[in-house]
């Protein structure tokens, strides 16, 4: 195996790895608030085609991934109305938009398939983006580097600030960071955009990175996948990483695997492997520590201060 | 002027039946406007969409036949949610049953008799307990959110027929198709009863449905459930067991998933293949939403919920809508349902 | 958006309440209806989008004869009963279903319809009214196997494929015999991805081909992802089910096209002028179901030549791909040599030739 082999293999994790990463980091934040949005799956279709379609208009990418960001917030917004305004279950609200989002994606679509749109230039000198060595650092969507930015500023600001702080704490004791003087709505609030705006994000990683094209439910699951890392990094933005890249790694693994003819599982096994990993590992640190302190105290559950 | 939200000192019973009305009233409404403003003919669209498979009586069996798996599923769910516990994961529990069934059916070509049927019923049952057992079984020993458990398993379930169908269990004669070998006559339903349009699901969904009405409103078993749910000290000092709640309701929950699956499977698609799943779990979630939670109301979602699915097929070679929009015509009323929910616990008061 | 006033309000719902069943529209009595039922979205630019390219073709070709419905994202499980069955109640005499998966409804709802007649997409049962076609895409394949094995430098070519169909495996057998006979050396690396539509994991396979020394890839899923890493990778590949050269204009060396156009008219014509039977059709190169794009300017000459060789082959009937000898992936022949498989066999194949490599 040579080096050129390896690196040219690490590409292809980075590059499937990153919309998941992204998508996750979003959710991870709203998790840590105390709320539960299943609904990533919508919220980064509409990503997908709001960035798509906006490109094609302004023929400038970096619009587009503002207006998925802005479009993936917005779509939040009705989750957020619903569960934290007018208290509606979590659960069954978040599967609404993800239903809502795939129905809405098509339908705006429809006028976008097979057309194309300018992709993002390197934005680094094509001497580093394209040496056979440094592309495994500098050869990468700007997206690419945005979404470590991204993940590394929240892991920051969760574990060192006092908004990460704050945000910690309405999620594991709403009725006490409210008693002292938080506004545990307005907080989550904030939360739940955060995550529809990084959904989004990640949605229009498919449609202007990835694949730079629009097409129906493109983004084939991701969404419930993002679900999965964020528990199966037990909540904390550094296992995240990993995790979103061990998640990569297993898929490129058998696409390796079956290329060389070299098969000893089927490949649902491997297709299942996000799912049962995060079952474990939740179960793992459920034992660990009893109280399931892991997972935010207040997830899924309403914030109901006079009751 | 502010609205103001204030809240009732008891739920109000009137809302709680109104506004799952006035939900699906103002889908209709919404949608119309919607589709409209999209460009279609939104008129058309939300009468074709919610009355057409009323109106017109060749539908009934097409509704009823979509409605079976949706009521079933969806009683099950009403119960393990009335105790706020959360099974999302029916579509996985779903894709079990039908696989437990096929099992059978798959170790039993020979047999000749109609009697087979009920072992394959039973299994379709146990299997989807089985799956359901999973979350059961980590929720209650360490404590693990059944939300996120359940929801995994439906995609491992996935991948588990997609295995059989490609792999160990696929049709020899099928041409090298993921598909299994079609179930033998003795081991199928008829896809309605004799001289009907209703499918043999239906007359199980309704007869469960009043089992469970007779549960849930007369037995202590049912009262246990909605104490776990509403006040869980007031149930430990009852002395209701929470863990026995949390096992109880998703076995039942994923029996009443398998069940609605094998019955799918024999009944109406007579094989498994990679298009056996539905979404039937997941739309069943909403159904039990709109069904307020109530076996009754569950049976009449179902219905509703059916008619948009088979009114969305209508509207598409009728008024020219993407299929997409029966999905947005199912995510409105899911919303709406839930924004009225704040009106059953809260009045609107203009300050 | 727009304000709904009282005025508005009573007259919308007084409309929805009031409307009557009109379902049937009226049409001329000689207007044919025509129905489809499609697995994907019509905007997949896959499958189900050439289906509705061919659909519309025929009403353009038709003018007002006839008027063409669909239904898209089909479930190839019990609802695809009802779908099939609404288009037949609805007054659609004619009714195409399009995806392997609506055999067994197909054939079921046709029972009940004696007077409709239904088309089945890619399937082997057949009734007094029901009929079944399918293209040879195979033939395209032998084309696409020929320049890939005349302009592969590495002399490994890669193949994604979704699932272990017939279809696909035909597919791949075509490729590299073609491929095998222009250069008896090259090999073929196949991978399938367990779908036919994930854009994100197509780019990760292709790259993964190319990785381990692929520098032609070609796919048989419905995205033109393989295309656009291709690409960006600076090699070759070839579209899929339609000209994809938009996407990716240096890579893309030419296409398969699927075209159901002509096959849609004449079957629409059959049944204005009553001469509609039941049939098993497998259309090819020679009755233009199965068209191969432009060819790419940076194409050799000699290798636009061959190209060619083997289209005029298939359509004057002096070439086959499938003619023996041919030996499986462990060297057992399975087709002796001066025989050509039966149609019968291929429709049915699930095993792979010698050089395919993986899977």
């Amino acid at each position: 195996m040579t080096m050129d082999f390896i690196i040219s293999a690490i590409v292809t994790v980075v590059g499937i790895s990153t919309p998941i990463l992204l998508a996750a980091t979003g959710e991870l934040v709203v998790e840590k608030s105390g709320v539960l949005n299943l609904g990533v799956e919508g919220m980064m279709l509409i990503g997908a085609i709001t960035g798509f379609a906006v490109t094609f208009t302004t023929f400038n990418p970096w619009l587009g991934v503002i207006a998925a960001a802005a479009a993936g917030a917005a779509v939040s917004m009705v989750f957020g109305v619903l569960v934290l305004s007018l208290g509606s279950n979590q659960v069954a609200t978040g599967l609404a938009l993800a239903i809502l989002g795939i129905g809405l994606s098509t339908l705006i679509g429809a006028g976008f398939t097979g057309m194309i749109v300018p992709q993002f230039s390197s934005i680094f000198p094509s001497v580093l983006s394209h040496d056979p060595f440094w592309r495994v650092i500098f050869g990468y969507s700007p997206m690419v580097y945005i979404a470590l930015a991204i993940i590394f500023a929240v892991g920051w600001v969760l574990n060192y600030t006092r908004a990460g702080l704050v945000l910690r704490a309405v999620g594991e004791n709403d009725l006490s960071a409210h008693s002292i003087g938080y506004s545990v709505i307005g907080i989550r609030y904030m939360a739940i955009a955060f995550g529809g705006a990084m959904a989004g994000i990640a949605g229009s990683y498919f449609s202007m990175v990835i694949t730079p094209m629009w097409a129906e439910r493109m983004t084939a699951g991701r969404g419930w996948i993002a679900l999965a890392l964020v528990v199966f990094a037990g909540w904390k933005a550094g296992r995240l990483v990993i995790g979103a890249y061990l998640f990569g790694a297993l898929m490129t693994l058998e696409l390796y695997a079956k290329a060389s003819g070299f098969q000893f599982l089927p490949s649902q096994f491997w297709a299942s492997m996000p799912y049962i990993m995060a079952i474990v590992v939740l179960a793992v640190i459920s034992y660990r520590d009893r109280t399931g302190s892991e997972a935010p105290a207040c997830l899924g559950k309403p914030f109901l201060p006079n009751s | 002027m502010r609205i103001k939200l204030e809240k009732r000192a008891e739920p109000s019973r009137f809302m709680l039946f109104a506004t799952p009305v006035a939900a699906v009233v103002f889908t209709i409404l919404i949608g119309a406007v919607l589709f409209d403003a999209l460009g279609y003919d939104g008129l058309g669209t939300v009468k074709e969409i919610f009355f057409t498979p009323i109106l017109a009586s060749y539908k009934w069996q097409d509704v009823a036949t979509k409605a079976a798996p949706l009521i079933l599923i969806a009683l099950g769910l009403s119960l393990g949610n009335q105790a706020k516990v959360w099974n999302i994961g029916a579509e996985g529990q779903y894709i079990a049953g039908a696989l437990a069934g096929a099992l059978v059916a798959y170790l039993t070509p020979g047999v000749a008799s109609h009697w087979i049927i009920i072992p394959m019923v039973i299994a379709g049952v146990l299997g989807g307990a089985a799956w359901a057992a999973i979350p059961a079984f980590l929720k209650t020993k360490l404590n693990v959110n059944e939300v996120l458990t359940s929801l995994m398993l439906v995609y491992v379930a996935l991948q588990l027929l997609s295995y059989l169908v490609t792999g160990p269990w696929k049709d020899p004669n099928g041409h090298n198709f993921p598909q299994t070998a079609p179930f033998t006559d003795a081991q199928l339903l008829p896809h309605s009863i004799a001289g009907t349009f209703i499918p043999p699901g239906l007359v199980i969904a309704f007869v469960l449905m009043l089992a469970f009405w007779l549960v849930v409103s007369r037995s202590v078993y049912g009262f246990q459930v909605r104490v776990v749910g509403a006040a869980p000290s007031a149930a430990r000092y009852a002395g209701f067991s929470a863990n026995g709640t949390v096992w109880s309701t998703l076995l039942i929950s994923g029996g009443m998933a398998g069940l609605a699956g094998i019955l799918e499977a024999t009944s109406q698609l007579g094989q498994l293949n990679l298009g056996f799943p539905s979404n039937y779990g997941f739309t069943a979630i909403i159904v039990s939403f709109l069904g307020r939670l109530h076996p009754v109301g569950v049976f009449i979602a179902g219905i509703v919920l059916a008619i948009t699915y088979v009114g969305g097929q209508v509207a598409q070679t009728t008024v020219h809508v993407p299929s997409a929009s029966g999905g947005i015509f199912q995510a409105l009323m899911l919303f709406l349902i839930l924004a009225g929910d704040v009106l059953v616990r809260y009045r609107l008061v203009l300050k | 958006m727009t304000l709904m006033n009282r005025r508005n309000f009573i007259k919308t719902v007084s409309a929805t309440i009031a409307l009557p069943a009109m379902a049937a529209k009226s049409f001329g009595a000689d207007t044919l209806k025509v129905g489809f039922a499609y697995l994907g979205p019509v905007g997949d630019f896959g499958w189900t989008w050439a289906h509705d390219k061919g659909r519309k073709f025929m009403v353009d070709q038709l003018g007002g004869k006839v008027v063409g419905d669909y239904v898209e994202n089909v479930a190839e499980d019990a609802s695809a009963v009802p779908v099939i069955r609404d288009l037949a109640q609805s007054g659609h005499n004619l009714i195409f279903t399009t995806s392997f998966g609506y055999m067994d409804q197909t054939i079921q709802v046709a029972k009940d319809f004696p007077k409709v007649m239904f088309e089945h997409c890619t399937g082997f049962k057949r009734a007094d009214n029901v009929s079944t076609y399918n293209s040879r895409f195979h033939e395209g394949r032998a084309v696409l196997g020929t320049i890939a094995g005349m302009m592969t430098k590495t002399g490994t070519i890669g193949y994604l494929g979704s699932f272990k169909v017939p279809e696909v495996v035909m597919g791949v057998n075509a490729f590299t015999l073609s491929a095998q006979a222009v250069n008896p050396n090259v090999k073929v690396k196949l991978v399938m991805i367990d779908s036919w539509f994930d854009p994100a994991k197509e780019a990760a396979a292709t790259e993964t081909l190319a990785n381990l020394g692929c520098d032609i890839i070609t796919s048989h899923t419905d995205s033109p992802a393989t295309l656009q890493v291709c690409e960006q990778k600076k090699l070759y590949g070839f579209g899929q089910g339609a000209d994809m050269s938009k996407f990716a204009p240096n890579a893309h060396l030419t296409a398969i096209e699927d075209i159901w156009g002509p096959y849609y008219l004449s079957r629409a014509n059959a049944m204005l002028d009553g001469s509609w039977k039941s049939t098993d059709t497998w259309w090819g190169f020679k009755e233009g179901s199965v068209v191969i794009s432009p060819y790419n300017a940076a194409m050799p000459k000699e290798v636009a030549a061959a190209a060619d060789k083997i289209q005029a082959g298939w359509k004057d009937g002096s070439y086959n791909v499938f003619t023996g000898p041919i030996a499986d992936q462990s060297g057992a022949e399975k087709v002796a040599k001066g025989v050509v498989m039966a149609d019968g066999d291929l429709a049915g194949i699930d095993w792979f030739v010698k050089g395919v490599e993986g899977a």
